[in-house]
């Protein structure tokens, strides 16, 4: 009864989690610009310029590394730090390194945006960076999961909410995988030769480039979803046993998806078609999890009419479901002696990262930010409105265009003359394609725009607000 | 496919460790009261404080109930 000096009722240690919600905008901006001036290049080469460092080989990595890594891992970071603390009821582990997690993450990204149009690369996809930034990485990553798995271990509430099986499950996975995969002998301080070769590599490569997919573009987005949609709908999550039973299906079958990459390759036939048979089982765990997440709205679909935040994250289900039905359909062998090294496979990648991990994104952001700084919303709700539109239609345009001309490369290359020559010269769909790349550039420049929406949208609720702190609140007796 | 001498035990020891930790939820209970859980995160928040307000917070007193 006698009061204690230690009287303060904590506060969650939100630092980490404000600077990293800006820098998801702001990386936003940037990756996705990149995006436009590469697809330009596409249409245009004459925009490469003659200059190596603007060259369209060299940008498209950064372009990828940007949205996927700087935009999508940094919002990763703000809402796993964010969501972590909330459903645990405590703050977080360690802040201090937490603090760590953010600024040896943006120094990655620099390292990343000096080096990849230096033509700095190790020659594979998504993991393009050389060895000491590799190596950063991998530190940086560590210490993410110390401060992400330590908060689970100070937890006030036993069970550990779903978000934070997604979330773990996530930074656990990416952790093997780019140990696995960036393993590489040094030859200088820009200079590596991978510890692999030829098709072995190749496999090590996809397996890691499906899981980087599965677990950093998926997983860690469903951890960010099972949350955020809930709180904005004010409902728990449809089924609770659902989400779990296909969390548990979706980080089993995610794993032995990859060799569906390596159709038609000098990948053994066997190992093609366990990519493939896993890939269409793969349907099933990610529908639940789709279906989750949208029933959660059961009783509630009126307040779509005049929620956008709402609608970006419903919709970003809605591509997420598209998505992981296309791409099950993709993983068939002979689906994919038609689509594989066309533009529909540019086409898939964009719907999933436009559409689920773009928008998914940008809803949570949108719910979150205003909060960091003591408002109950954003500057202007009207410009989220807008930004949801054009980013929809910016989507669909960039994926209409990419199926159509990705079909049509695939069509043009196998015709057969009846002497078995082939009918098209490959500088023949090259040229047919080219609207298509206009109008894939136009839904680009769409999206692009709608993130120059929400940048102006978070400073001005920047501006209007002020840092705020929130505090922990007691844990109900009862739930000791 | 001599990669395989490590990605077949890799891969079974990430299996044997994704069991391991699915046994250890359901042992820990981890798997009771879904229907609660699920609603718990809806329940309500405190209120939002300035930063600089928060020491204020800090220091007024909360009688603990037990």
């Amino acid at each position: 009864m006698a009061v204690s000096s230690k009287s303060a009722a904590p506060m969650y240690t939100d630092d980490a989690v404000r600077w990293f919600a800006l820098a998801t905008v702001l990386w936003g901006v940037v990756g996705m610009l990149v995006g436009v001036i590469i697809a330009a290049q596409l249409a245009w080469p004459q925009l490469n310029l003659g200059i190596p460092w603007l060259s369209y080989g060299r940008l498209r990595p950064l372009h990828t590394n940007a949205v996927i890594f700087a935009f999508g891992g940094c919002a990763l970071f703000a809402t796993s730090y964010h969501v972590v603390q909330r459903t645990c009821q405590t703050p977080l582990f360690a802040p201090w390194l937490a603090k760590f997690t953010f600024w040896g993450w943006q120094l990655v990204i620099v390292a990343a945006a000096i080096s990849l149009p230096l033509g700095m690369t190790q020659g594979k996809e998504y993991a393009e960076l050389e060895w000491p930034i590799d190596l950063l990485i991998a530190v940086v990553w560590v210490s993410y999961a110390v401060v992400f798995f330590g908060t689970i271990g100070i937890r006030k509430v036993r069970h550990i909410y779903v978000a934070n099986w997604f979330f773990g499950a996530f930074i656990l996975a990416v952790a093997l995988l780019h140990i696995v995969n960036s393993a590489a002998i040094p030859v200088s301080l820009t200079k590596s030769y991978s510890a692999y070769a030829g098709v072995q590599d190749a496999m090590v490569q996809w397996w890691y480039g499906h899981n980087a997919v599965g677990f950093f573009l998926t997983a860690g987005f469903l951890g960010m979803m099972y949350y955020y949609i809930p709180k904005q709908a004010e409902r728990p999550v449809y089924s609770y046993r659902l989400s779990i039973v296909h969390f548990w299906a979706l980080i089993f079958t995610y794993m032995w998806a990859g060799p569906h990459h390596l159709h038609y390759t000098a990948l053994p036939d066997w190992a093609q078609s366990i990519g493939m048979i896993f890939s269409l089982v793969l349907l099933a765990p990610s529908w639940g999890g789709m279906i989750n997440g949208i029933m959660t709205l059961s009783g509630a679909w009126h307040k779509l009419r005049d929620d956008p935040i709402l609608k970006f994250l419903i919709v970003a289900l809605s591509f997420y479901g598209m998505s992981t039905f296309e791409g099950p359909m993709m993983s068939i062998k002979t689906v994919n002696a038609l689509s594989h090294y066309t533009d529909w496979t540019v086409g898939h990648v964009h719907s999933g990262a436009l559409g689920w991990v773009g928008l998914i994104s940008m809803g949570s952001m949108y719910y979150l930010i205003p909060k960091l700084f003591g408002r109950k919303d954003m500057y202007s709700v009207r410009a989220i409105e807008l930004h949801f539109w054009i980013a929809t239609i910016g989507i669909v345009l960039y994926i209409a265009a990419m199926w159509i001309a990705g079909v049509m490369q695939g069509l043009m290359w196998r015709a057969i003359n009846p002497d078995g020559t082939l009918v098209y010269t490959f500088v023949e769909s090259v040229k047919a394609t080219y609207p298509f790349y206009v109008i894939r550039l136009l839904g680009g420049v769409l999206y692009l725009g709608g993130m120059l929406i929400m940048a102006w949208n978070t400073v001005m609720t920047i501006r209007a607000g002020k840092v705020a702190v929130a505090p922990v609140p007691p844990v109900a007796a009862a739930h000791a | 496919m001599d990669i395989l001498y490590l990605l077949i035990p890799l891969s079974t020891a990430l299996v044997l460790l994704i069991l391991g930790v699915f046994a250890w939820a359901l042992h820990r209970g981890q798997f009771e009261d879904l229907e609660r859980e699920g609603e718990r995160i809806l329940q309500d928040e405190p209120a939002l404080v300035d930063a600089d307000q928060s020491r204020a917070v800090q220091r007024t007193e909360q009688s603990p109930t037990v």
